[in-house]
């Protein structure tokens, strides 16, 4: 039996070179936990994408992650612009991402697709002028004990 | 190679209606970033990409590109196919991901030119 | 495919140390845009493309990227170079343009295996703006 763990990662805006830091930590952590390599990979997916929303479009942010035997439920939440319709924000292709944010293979209406895809389950929510916060859980299905 | 063909080799679904296919295609050209489109694709290429922000249109007029080709079932919304129509750029689109679509357009003979 | 046949084939330079050339890849998956990279591609995959920054190594190592390709002579800073190192991404360039590294990879065999949208997970929509 593995005692639950939780912590939490800071995230700066438009900080582009440590962008993706956060998620590799958080990657780490459910690797020396020897959480199954599918489970991590959707739950690294997952997170990175939220953690580039909070680069490209917030002043700052944190990801603050719990794992327990059952289950990884991560939060991120940012102070930013807020997002003011979300079904469109859901929609594939749908972004307001900068050309330069474009150009950098961001922005292209996915990333929000994508966490609702990797994950099993997933909420949003979204004030206009003060951020967003994303939370989203992926089950480990037995329990992660008997790999670890 | 005839644009046509392509379509019919690769079984393209043609997204604009009424366009004259029977095009001469010189190349090909793989690209998700209009700036690397505009700096570096030649006049008659058909452009294979995901990306469908309503500037694709605009890009392939600009280069007199001969279509584009969007892959991973990435549907265009109306407006950009409508301009596509008015701009005279076929725009076609595949289920194959960008690396398979390409290979078989390699294995017809094209290439980038 | 083996990373010594994948630099004989595209005529490529291995831009990171270390790199045992035995060390072989399944499937590749050719994109520019890092959210398709993570939403379709599969493990054991190399990924072909024009983009150098940073993110591309960050994007490989969520989605268990093994090799990363740039095209057309385009290499990343050393700063890049060195986060792949750490993370034990091997990077390569070639010369060639992305429509004919796909093509003669493809020629030579290899293919694409990718995911389908295919998973119909809850998403609750619990606040809207005002």
């Amino acid at each position: 039996m593995i005692n639950a763990e939780e912590g939490v990662f800071f995230l700066t805006g438009k900080d582009f070179t440590n962008a993706g830091a956060a998620s590799s930590s958080l990657k780490g952590v459910l690797e020396k936990r020897g959480v199954p390599q599918d489970i991590i990979r959707r739950t690294a997916i997952a997170a990175f994408e939220a953690e580039m929303n909070v680069i490209i479009y917030a002043v700052a942010g944190m990801m603050k992650y719990r794992i327990s035997n059952t289950e990884i439920s991560v939060t991120i939440q940012d102070m930013g612009q807020g997002i003011p319709n979300i079904d469109l924000a859901m929609t594939e292709g749908y972004s307001t991402a900068p050309d330069y944010i474009r150009e950098m293979g961001f922005g292209s209406g996915m990333g929000l697709p994508n966490i609702k895809k990797s994950t099993d389950h997933f909420v949003i929510n979204s004030m206009v002028g003060e951020g967003t916060t994303l939370e989203f859980t992926i089950r480990l299905a037995n329990g992660d004990k008997e790999r670890a | 190679m005839n644009l046509q063909e392509i379509v019919n080799r690769l079984s393209l679904d043609v997204k604009t209606p009424g366009l004259d296919l029977n095009r001469e295609v010189t190349g090909g050209y793989v690209s998700d970033l209009l700036s690397d489109v505009m700096g570096n694709s030649s006049g008659g290429n058909i452009w294979i990409t995901l990306q469908i922000h309503l500037n694709i249109v605009a890009v392939a007029s600009l280069k007199g590109l001969a279509g584009i080709i969007l892959v991973n079932n990435r549907r265009p919304d109306e407006d950009t196919l409508k301009r596509a129509v008015a701009e005279n750029i076929p725009v076609m689109t595949s289920a194959l991901p960008t690396f398979e679509l390409v290979g078989r357009l390699y294995a017809l003979g094209l290439r980038c030119r | 495919m083996n990373l010594a046949e994948i630099l004989s084939i595209l005529n490529a330079r291995m831009l990171t140390d270390h790199v045992p050339l035995q060390k072989a890849v399944e499937s590749a998956y050719c994109a520019d845009l890092m959210s398709d990279v993570l939403s379709f591609s599969v493990t054991n995959s190399l990924l072909v493309t024009g983009l150098t920054n940073a993110q591309v190594i960050r994007t490989a190592e969520m989605a268990a990227i093994e090799v990363i390709i740039f095209i057309q002579g385009k290499s990343p800073d050393s700063q890049t170079i060195k986060l792949a190192e750490e993370k034990r991404i091997p990077l390569l360039v070639t010369d060639l343009s992305m429509f004919d590294t796909c093509g003669k990879l493809y020629e030579r065999g290899l293919r694409s295996q990718f995911h389908h949208l295919n998973q119909a997970p809850i998403i609750t929509v619990r606040a809207q703006s005002l």
